[in-house]
């Protein structure tokens, strides 16, 4: 049965969001919550195909094709050296691809934009160190991430409007930072740094977030708490969550995608992953 | 609100603190020429010695706040702000010995045996033309520059590499008779600035106070740009300007901004300084004198505006001290200055104050 049309979409969409949910493998992340301007009719929000990226002759990725879905929370694991941290290079423009296509949406080339339009564009990235501006505070911090003009011009005559400022505030709540606001980004533990860093993110309200080993350094607690968040993230927001912690990856993912030598191995839900036999093979080297 | 009161307290005080300071030493500042007026017989008289002495050093504050802002703020270590600071000081230059030659050529045009002027001297007579170059020469050179060094993500140690070369580059082009900007002699015996006598005391007094004025202006200007975004996205940009473009941020234009803008405040010093000391030469562009310019900055404190100008204070306070006393020791006093500093220092004299004032 064809659907309704959902208002955000500007044409037909191909699939309901809310009929047969939580049955077929669509469900599970093709949500209706990409941002004005996006075009993701079929509900895909990142497309790489046939990526091969080379360093001097070494195949970082080789034949590489991977789809998000709209609203998806994906968890990409592989062995060191399988390629993890290049794709994520490609997406957000940082390493160029030799050949194959990369499209944020339907129609935005990611090969053809440069670091800062992709930025703009929606796609947000959490390096696998957490980095955050050490010298400014955490409210700073924030406000720097927030989503509006960043021209010259524009941060020369920047003002905090109330609105702006509720939206930080909200962000230092979900992040629970709200006690530390006008410490110094830098004094803070590499926990907290962490969540700063992922708060960035939100303030950004990107449609597609890449996370670089989110928990690495964090407590159980926090652990914990990370993968509430994301959880609660999804479907808002498309995520893409590289991680070694394989319960924090069974906590959070409904589906799992294993990279092995530049090229996906394998890709279906964690438990199926793991009783895949070449999954096994290439992470106990048999 | 939860920082202990005495901190608390420190930090309401400080503001305070530091304008009253502020307020006094601009005071100073502005009596100090005013006492240069006092007749010579006067116990009271400042001498023209003094002022320029002064004025000097106020105008390499100003080159030091200049750099702190590129430096300080935006990381980008320039090791040839002496450029900029010649540039604006060859263009007032320019005017000054068009005015001293009256209708006919610069003295030293006239020695190389020029029949007329080169095509860049036209206009030159006039003082508005003279401000404009003053701003445009050092501006202009600094946005190409920029341009291409940002463009192509030129930064660290080979951005400072590349502006002393450009300095070193711009030194010996000016030491060349040929250029047309009276080679190693540069120029000198200014007579009169808008029709005014330049040795007269009223002249030096009106020069003393348009430095101090570009000083507070420029310390102004950092302050505000300081607290401003602007300020903040600056810090972000030497801190982790990755992290900053993955924000949505374009550090291209934000360093060529305030890459330009410093440039052109160099240029505006170097302007004042000219008609003060009376001579230019390309001396000025000489790389030990960008060096000594970074020292300013490292010694009062990096990235907090009023360290840069104490520390242009200190260091030419004590020069023109030890180059009087102990001549020969000058340049052994600054190394081992530059060697506590970075040793014992690391924020700078302002550090220190600082961690007193909070004590």
């Amino acid at each position: 049965m064809r659907a309704t049309p959902v208002p955000e979409f500007m044409l037909e969409p191909a699939y309901d969001p809310n009929s047969d949910a939580g049955t077929s493998r669509d469900s599970l992340g093709l949500g209706r919550a990409a941002g004005a301007g996006l075009d993701v009719r079929h509900g895909t929000i990142l497309t790489l195909e046939d990526i091969n990226v080379s360093f001097d002759g070494f195949k970082a990725l080789t034949n590489l094709s991977l789809y998000i879905g709209v609203g998806e929370l994906r968890c990409i694991i592989g062995p060191n050296g399988a390629g993890k941290t290049t794709m994520m290079d490609v997406i957000t423009g940082k390493t160029r691809p030799d050949n194959g296509k990369a499209y944020f949406g339907e129609t935005l080339d990611l090969t053809r934009m440069s670091e800062v339009q992709i930025a703009q564009s929606g796609i947000g990235r959490k390096f696998q160190k957490p980095t955050v501006f050490e010298a400014l505070s955490v409210f700073e911090n924030l406000e720097l991430a927030l989503k509006t003009d960043k021209s010259v011009w524009a941060s020369l005559r920047a003002k905090l409007s109330g609105e702006q400022r509720d939206r930080i505030d909200e962000v230092l709540s979900t992040i629970k930072l709200e006690s530390s606001r006008h410490r110094t980004a830098g004094l803070l533990s590499h926990g907290q740094k962490q969540f700063l860093e992922i708060g960035m993110l939100l303030m950004q309200d990107p449609q597609l977030l890449l996370l670089d080993e989110p928990v690495a350094g964090m407590t159980d607690a926090e652990t914990e708490f990370t993968a509430e968040l994301f959880k609660s993230l999804a479907r808002k927001h498309s995520l893409m969550v590289v991680e070694h912690d394989m319960g924090f990856v069974g906590s959070i993912a409904d589906h799992v995608t294993v990279l092995h030598q530049g090229s996906v191995l394998a890709e279906g839900s964690l438990a199926d992953v793991q009783a895949d036999e070449r999954v096994i093979e290439v992470y106990l080297g048999r | 609100m939860n920082q202990p009161i005495s901190l608390t307290l420190a930090q309401k005080a400080g503001p305070k603190l530091t304008l009253g300071i502020g307020a006094v030493v601009l005071a100073i500042l502005i009596i100090l020429p005013l006492l240069h007026l006092l007749p010579a017989d006067n116990s009271l008289q400042v001498s023209a010695y003094t002022l320029t002495l002064v004025g000097k050093i106020l105008c390499y504050a100003i080159v030091a706040l200049a750099l702190d802002l590129v430096w300080g703020y935006a990381g980008l270590l320039s090791l040839g702000h002496g450029l900029f600071f010649a540039l604006g000081g060859y263009a007032m230059g320019m005017y000054l010995m068009r005015e001293s030659a009256g209708d006919g050529l610069p003295a030293f045009m006239v020695f190389l045996s020029w029949t007329e002027l080169p095509w860049y001297w036209t206009g030159t007579q006039h003082f508005l033309w003279a401000l404009c170059l003053v701003v445009l020469a050092p501006g202009l050179l600094a946005l190409v520059f920029g341009f291409f060094a940002f463009r192509s993500r030129i930064k660290g140690v080979y951005f400072s590499i590349m502006t002393q070369a450009l300095t070193f580059a711009g030194m010996l082009l000016f030491f060349r008779n040929e250029t047309g900007f009276g080679g190693n002699n540069g120029f000198t015996n200014f007579r009169t600035i808008l029709g005014f006598d330049i040795t007269a005391q009223g002249t030096r007094t009106a020069l003393f106070l348009a430095i101090v004025a570009l000083l507070t202006c420029s310390l102004l200007l950092g302050w505000r740009l300081a607290k401003s975004k602007f300020g903040r996205v600056l810090t972000a940009l030497r801190d982790a300007e990755n992290r900053l473009m993955f924000c949505g941020y374009d550090p291209r234009g934000y360093k060529l901004f305030i890459w330009v803008l410093s440039a052109v405040l160099c240029g505006l010093a170097g302007a004042l300084y000219v008609p003060l000391v009376g001579i230019i030469n390309p001396s000025e562009m000489s790389p030990t004198n960008s060096i000594e310019a970074a020292v300013w900055v490292a010694l009062g404190g990096r990235g907090s505006l009023i360290g840069p100008i104490l520390g242009a204070g200190i260091v030419n306070g004590m020069k023109s001290w030890f180059t009087v006393a102990f001549p020969e020791y000058w340049l052994f006093a600054l190394g081992a200055l530059f060697i506590v500093v970075t040793l014992y220092l690391p924020k700078g004299v302002i550090g220190l104050l600082r961690k007193k004032g909070e004590q």
